[in-house]
């Protein structure tokens, strides 16, 4: 017979075991997928990969095109998205007691947050790629943007109901009218919060590839134009590493690589700047 | 004069108010507008399918552009067992890494591992499916799913699961990988609702003579549980809902199996593979119909949970 206190400790002790092998689990993948992405990828990057296009099966190139379509999009999206986000944030915590809209709005942004990014890729083709009878960049940034908006109304409405009620009562007792207690004083004072709102969208939509599917498509030469199809870093990975060419698998293993260490390094500076606002606050 | 001079400010500033908050008003009744024309836009494209198979769309496994005969079952199917699958393996995995950092770890290695988890969550889902395609697939082939036919497949009632060839990719690679992508996501939450818990309900416990495991289970799990929902229905809405991962692993074969080491397909890379080369409106309509459907079950999933927490907190609410 064991006593119960044995056995109390017994269960105890396997189910620690577990919580600790569980966590080495998680680690063990995180450590295996960057390691196999040095592996693959560290021997590709050169001079070449950021001044030349994206080759033909069989002959050399680099993704200088994909590289430069991607900082266009996701430019584009986070000028596009967060403008109308951080509006959209500060109305739902300034104004959002009262109304319809309020309620309804958070609810239905709660969706999109979670919306699955293949279905807003087949939306923007449907309203604009279908209309206008062509991939374009410009339907990639919208797309893009669309991610873009619900991150940063949600981080805006959180870090501006973080601001304490009293700093607004404060001004408006100085006389202030809402606007400016909104723009000088509450925005200013969650600055950092919104901002790291704005870099995980960043970092949010600099990996996604499903939406650009269907919108920028891809372009195997160099182009300028937001009206045309547009190479991106993601959709040429994709294309890349289904193919059966080794230099294409190569070079897609490479952009595997750059476009993890810029997502994970936005990641990394929006915690930095995260814990500066706790810290101000 | 001065008194005009005042007023007129006043007026000034009562009208920016006024124009401010329209302003915002506008850009929230954009965010809101979005919506209404994504779900408007998805039932539009999708009217010729609905038309031409009606409810038979959602019960048929047929899947055929050349004779524009279209059912989405083996999609949906695909769908829903890989998300079970990667919930089976994610939940109790990441209940012990959220127990792992708020119990288990020396303080000082609490924010690096902590920040390691999350970074899991940053890594873009394609790499996850081209890591799983050339790296995991293969070793899984090779090592994994033999070991799984001898053991679990000899096993009566669920050895059909794992019947057939080693092949690497399928529901069950596919529905591991989603696992990797959502344990991360879950177990971020979960560690930080397991944070909220006072000090002293803890304390009180471990005084009584209580071992770590019965204070997480009976005193931080009940208290949390609401939290913990909320995190596992948000790692289920990134599985259903994920696209790049699962295309290259799952197989994308429009077949129903009973084994889970056979191809199937997703919702998502039925889409990703075959949108850009549908001709034909039936085709492309059976497409956007199948995009419906996901969203509508990441929207019913989402409601389910936020209804669910509502009523878990109505209950505590009375029993105290």
């Amino acid at each position: 017979m064991i006593s119960i206190y044995t056995r109390r400790r017994i269960v105890n002790a396997i189910n620690l075991t577990f919580s600790i092998l569980a966590m080495a689990f998680g680690l063990f993948w995180l450590f295996w997928i960057l390691f196999t992405l040095f592996e693959k990828g560290l021997g590709g990057i050169s001079i070449a990969t950021f001044t030349q296009m994206t080759p033909a099966p069989g002959s050399t190139g680099g993704l200088l095109n994909a590289i430069a379509g991607s900082l266009a999009m996701v430019t584009l999206a986070t000028l596009i998205g967060t403008p109308v986000g951080i509006m959209a944030g500060t109305y739902l915590a300034e104004y959002g007691q009262r109304g319809w809209l309020a309620p309804v709005t958070r609810f239905i942004n709660d969706i999109l947050l979670s919306a699955p990014s293949i279905v807003i890729g087949l939306f923007v083709y449907t309203v604009y790629v279908a209309k206008m009878g062509h991939f374009s960049g410009w339907a990639g940034a919208l797309a893009l943007s669309l991610i873009v908006i619900p991150v940063v109304v949600r981080t805006t409405e959180d870090m501006l109901r973080l601001i304490p009620d009293s700093l607004r009562e404060a001004a408006a007792a100085l006389g202030a009218p809402q606007w400016k207690i909104v723009t000088l004083v509450t925005w200013r004072a969650s600055k950092v919060g919104i901002m790291t709102g704005v870099l995980l969208a960043i970092a949010r939509i600099s990996g996604e590839t499903a939406p650009l599917l269907f919108t920028s498509l891809n372009n195997q030469f160099w182009n300028a134009d937001m009206n045309q199809p547009m190479a991106n870093l993601p959709v040429v990975i994709f294309q890349f590493a289904m193919s059966p060419y080794e230099n294409w698998q190569e070079l897609a293993w490479t952009g595997a690589l750059l476009i993890t260490l810029s997502v994970l390094g936005l990641n990394i500076a929006a915690r930095f700047f995260l814990r500066k606002q706790a810290l101000a606050n | 004069m001065s008194k005009i001079h005042f007023a007129a400010k006043l007026k000034r500033q009562l009208l920016f108010d006024r124009i401010f908050h329209k302003v915002t008003w506008f850009f929230t009744f954009v965010v809101f507008a979005l919506l209404a024309a994504l779900i408007g836009s998805l039932i539009i494209g999708s009217i010729p399918t609905i038309k031409a198979f009606g409810f038979d769309f959602l019960v048929s496994a047929d899947w055929n552009p050349v004779t524009e005969k279209f059912g989405a079952l083996v999609p949906i199917v695909g769908t829903l067992i890989t998300s079970m699958i990667a919930l089976s393996i994610g939940i109790p995995v990441s209940f012990g890494i959220a127990l792992f950092l708020t119990e288990l770890s020396p303080p000082w290695l609490r924010r690096p591992l902590g920040t390691a988890i999350e970074l899991l969550a940053g890594i873009p889902s394609i790499i996850y499916g081209m890591w799983g395609l050339f790296v995991f697939a293969p070793l899984f082939a090779q090592y994994i799913q033999p070991w799984l036919q001898d053991t679990l497949g000899q096993v009566p009632g669920i050895g059909f699961l794992f019947e057939g060839s080693f092949m690497g990719i399928g529901m069950l690679s596919a529905g591991i990988i989603l696992a990797i992508m959502v344990i991360p996501f879950i177990a971020a939450v979960m560690r930080d609702v397991f944070e909220i818990v006072p000090p002293m309900l803890k304390e009180s416990a471990y005084a009584f003579g209580a071992t770590t495991w019965e204070v997480i289970w009976h005193v931080v799990l009940p208290y949390t549980k609401i939290g913990v929902v909320g995190a596992i229905m948000l790692g289920l809405g990134r599985a259903l809902g994920e696209t790049m991962a699962v295309t290259f692993v799952i197989g994308n074969a429009h077949q129903l199996h009973t084994s889970l080491f056979m191809p199937g397909n997703s919702i998502a890379s039925a889409l990703a593979n075959e949108f850009t080369e549908a001709d034909g409106e039936l085709y492309t309509s059976a497409l956007i119909e199948l995009g419906l459907i996901l969203f509508f079950i990441t929207f019913v999933v989402l409601a389910f949970s936020k209804i669910l927490l509502v009523q878990l907190k109505k209950r505590e609410g009375t029993a105290t």
